[in-house]
């Protein structure tokens, strides 16, 4: 790195110097430009938020009155000495890769990111650039997603059996990007889509801004499960076999999460279905999309770092391991606390 | 093998045991004779032949699926089953196979006889063939261990209703050494007289823990207590002139316990005793600790220093057969006597001793004996209804083991790392130290205990406080302690506090607790002292 790096790795986060900017910081800082609006890449106390159009809406929603500003995708903005743009990253809709150009020097921060057209979220756009910072939450090569429509295919076969059964699916999925997507998925000729009020309360925000989602209903104290036969419910996994739920009679459970490719993992969740659906890259997705950076310089953050740092440095690349505090297991994958309830 | 992995996918796609005992006893009831077979051999952990040693899997698969070595190996420790980790790392493809599960047995078997380039061909030509559960449980042919969340117990209640036969016969009948290509299903399962092997034993009869005092379980006088011996259960079968070992994980380990066969000397055939394997040197009052059983559990050929060492003998608390007779259903009280009468003549050097009953007329008599155990190097007490019978199984209300409190500890965290399998994503595996002046010594390594919301917690926290990296294993900041709790403690030279602990595992998470008052070293060496 040259001697005054265009990007410094900080106690508060991802620093560039230039602009006097954190990406997705940790601690309370003047100036944030944020790639997505998962709880742990968009914290409370900024003095000011940079993000896209699309994002800031659940942004708002859930840090509430923050300062902040929005840009489109792929729009130039100069802070100072640095040249910004932000960049489809395909993880959940508005999320974004942060470009950064200081004197002819690029980097790209990756945020979260799957290269795969879920068909909600503008999909991923590779950025060339010098140094490229990825995430490597599924950086193994056991992590190889099956095509999405199987997976759809698969879903709809448990809630039709769910169904006929007279049960009621409980489909566990994280509130912001990966219900949406299941939405999408999901036949509604089986029956009504349910929704937990923290899933409902994103699906508002989201239709507000224009994006088309399914129809759902709301599940309210008084709503009566009886006049819904055949229903799946969407929820936030910490939903699931609580009190909240008990009052749908019959259910079967599934969970929809890159995690439960392994089996172990969805054994422990104890749920009976686990189905693979990821909002990050797998390990090909990964590999393709720093490829198609054509960075030298790849900085690997929260997941399987050290094994994927090694993996790129024997295949030519010059990587690192960066620490960061991006909880990606918390964010949307299933494993952390409750997205937002 | 479609019929089986379908089989598979309804077992492992839910956690109801209605629906997995259906899914089970609707295969025994359409399934071919050999598969069927087959099915419950796998189940019940018989598993053909090796055909093809793991390293050469490793290989080839890593191979297969063009990533280097060291990358497969990483995978294999963190997804933590081979069989599963090669069918994920292959390239995906679809099944285009109509072999039985047999089929496939027998063409693995027929490896044995062919050279290793032809065994990879066979094998790298059924990973190609074979997609999704059907690859993974063809790999689970070849390395084994077909856990799949099928006790025995569910096995035997799915035959049963596919066979209408007793739950409790059937146990009985799936026991000891038979192998699918020896019986057949007509003979194990609907037999009338099965002419079973003299060296069959057995279902064992466990015990629940006793969660608060025995006050609840009424009348003293109608129970039975003896010691909880800190040894391995064993099962001492003699028939027809032979003796057979079991061990309780249904192993037969009748080549390790030479001295065991002295037995046939002193007791008829047509005996069946259940007990306690113990190190016990001639002329001393305790059985030596479970560390000197250790050495001679690992040893199929002992060797006579060791047999001299380390001395095994059957502390028999149960008896079984009498004269060839099953006499199970008799009361506890009925068959213990039976026992006493048995082992009356026995000479002192007779490998098998009578388990000592203790008397007692209140419940807080036993209470006190408890608390003494430790001296009595057991681990706490069994207490037995007097008129129980025999049963197959873990079954609740008559058998009760009333465990010593463990040993506990506070203790620094100073290590974290993550696990795999189950808990994959999450650091499970921690290393914690004791304070010596103002160093941390560490001493003993855990990794259960605490919650799953627990676990995620702490790997939060790991994630944010890692002050250095070792391969997997982190360094963090010493800030939480945590309670560990232990059955024993040895002096132990090759660990660096000098002690090593049996069964730690951390009973609390001390977020009460600073850091300065974690214990010391010297603590444990008082412990060391007291208990070792």
């Amino acid at each position: 790195m040259s001697p005054n790096p265009i990007i410094t790795f900080t106690q508060q986060g991802i620093y560039c110097p230039a602009g006097d900017f954190y990406i997705d910081p940790w601690k309370p800082v003047d100036r944030a430009l944020i790639t997505h609006g998962h709880a742990d890449h968009a914290r409370p106390g900024m003095g000011s938020y940079l993000a896209t159009h699309l994002a800031l809406p659940v942004m708002r929603h859930r840090l509430g009155d923050i300062r902040a500003e929005g840009v489109n995708y792929g729009e130039m903005r100069t802070i100072r000495d640095a040249r910004v743009s932000f960049h489809p990253a395909g993880h959940v809709p508005g999320s974004a890769q942060i470009r950064i150009e200081v004197a002819g020097e690029i980097w790209v921060a990756s945020g979260d990111y799957k290269v795969v057209d879920d068909g909600l979220s503008d999909p991923f756009e590779p950025v060339k650039c010098h140094h490229f910072i990825t995430e490597s939450t599924f950086g193994l090569p056991v992590f190889r997603w099956p095509d999405q429509d199987a997976v759809a295919r698969d879903l709809n076969t448990w809630w039709r059996g769910c169904a006929e059964a007279g049960k009621t699916a409980f489909l566990g999925a994280y509130s912001l990007g990966k219900a949406q997507r299941l939405m999408a998925m999901l036949d509604p000729s089986i029956g009504p889509i349910l929704t937990h009020t923290a899933v409902e309360n994103t699906n508002v925000v989201l239709r507000n801004q224009g994006i088309y989602l399914a129809d759902t209903v709301h599940v309210t104290p008084e709503l009566d499960p009886k006049q819904y036969p055949g229903a799946l419910v969407l929820s936030p996994p910490s939903a699931q076999g609580s009190t909240w739920a008990r009052r749908f009679g019959a259910q079967e459970t599934a969970f929809a999460s890159g995690w439960m490719a392994l089996r172990g993992i969805r054994r422990r969740r104890t749920g009976d279905r686990g189905f693979v659906i990821s909002d990050h890259a797998d390990w090909a997705g990964l590999l393709w999309a720093i490829k198609q950076t054509e960075a030298e310089n790849i900085y690997v953050t929260h997941g399987y770092t050290d094994i994927l740092t090694r993996y790129l440095n024997e295949n030519g690349w010059n990587a690192k391991v960066v620490p960061t505090q991006f909880d990606s297991d918390a964010s949307d994958e299933g494993q952390g606390r409750g997205d937002d309830g | 093998m479609k019929r089986f992995a379908t089989l598979f996918n309804a077992i492992d796609q839910s956690t109801k045991t209605t629906v997995k005992v259906a899914a089970l006893a609707a295969y025994f009831s359409d399934a071919e004779d050999m598969d069927r077979m087959w099915t419950i051999a796998l189940f019940s952990g018989r598993r053909p032949k090796r055909a093809v040693t793991t390293t050469k899997l490793r290989e080839w698969a890593a191979e297969a699926s063009g990533v280097p070595l060291w990358l497969f190996e990483e995978s294999y420790s963190i997804v933590g089953d081979l069989a599963e980790t090669i069918s994920l790392v292959l390239p995906l493809n679809a099944s285009v196979d109509n072999q039985t599960l047999t089929q496939w047995i027998n063409a693995l078997r027929a490896l044995a006889d062919v050279d290793e380039p032809a065994r990879k061909d066979f094998v790298l030509a059924a990973w190609q063939r074979l997609g999704g559960a059907e690859r993974f449980l063809f790999n689970k042919l070849i390395t084994g261990g077909f856990r799949v969340g099928i006790s025995q117990k569910l096995m035997t209640r799915a035959l049963s209703r596919a066979t209408g036969k007793p739950e409790a016969e059937l146990a009985h009948r799936l026991m000891g050494n038979w192998h699918p290509d020896d019986v057949s299903w007509h003979e194990l399962i609907e037999a009338e007289d099965a002419t079973a092997d003299a060296s069959r034993p057995y279902p064992f009869y466990l015990a629940y823990g006793l969660e608060n005092t025995p006050e609840d379980l009424g009348d003293p006088s109608d129970w039975r207590a003896e010691w909880k011996w800190d040894g391995i259960r064993g099962q001492l079968i003699l028939r027809d002139g032979n003796y057979f070992v079991w061990s309780r994980g249904e192993e037969l380990m009748t080549d390790r316990f030479p001295e065991l066969a002295r037995a046939i000397d002193h007791l008829p055939p047509g005996t069946v005793l259940d007990g306690e394997l113990l190190v016990w040197q001639p002329g001393e009052t305790y059985p030596a600790s479970f560390n000197a059983l250790q050495a001679r559990i690992g040893r199929k050929k002992v060797p006579k220093k060791l047999l001299a060492d380390a001395p095994v003998v059957l502390h028999a608390y149960d008896l079984l057969e009498w004269q060839g007779v099953d006499i199970r259903d008799k009361p506890f009280a009925e068959r213990r006597a039976m026992l006493e009468a048995a082992c009356a003549g026995l000479p002192s050097d007779a490998p098998v001793k009578l388990s000592p009953q203790h008397r007692f007329s209140q419940w807080s008599e036993l209470s006190t004996l408890r608390t003494n155990a430790r001296d009595a190097h057991a681990e706490g007490l069994m207490i037995k209804r007097a008129e129980s019978p025999y049963l197959a199984g873990r079954k609740k209300g008559d058998w009760w083991k009333w465990k010593l409190d463990p040993l506990t500890i506070d203790a620094v965290m100073i290590y974290a790392q993550a696990g795999s399998g189950r808990r994959a994503n999450l650091f499970t595996d921690f290393t914690f130290a004791v304070w010596n002046g103002n160093d941390l010594v560490p001493f003993t390594k855990a990794y259960s205990g605490l919650t799953d919301a627990e676990f995620r917690q702490i790997t939060a926290w790991v994630r944010k406080n890692t002050l250095e990296r070792f391969g997997p294993v982190r360094k963090v900041t010493p800030h939480h302690v945590f309670e560990i709790a232990f059955e024993g403690i040895q002096a132990s030279p090759r660990h660096k506090s000098g002690i090593a602990l049996r069964f730690p595992r951390m009973s609390r998470w001390r977020q009460d607790k600073p850091l300065q008052e974690a214990n010391t070293l010297d603590d444990l060496n008082e412990m060391l002292r007291i208990y070792g």
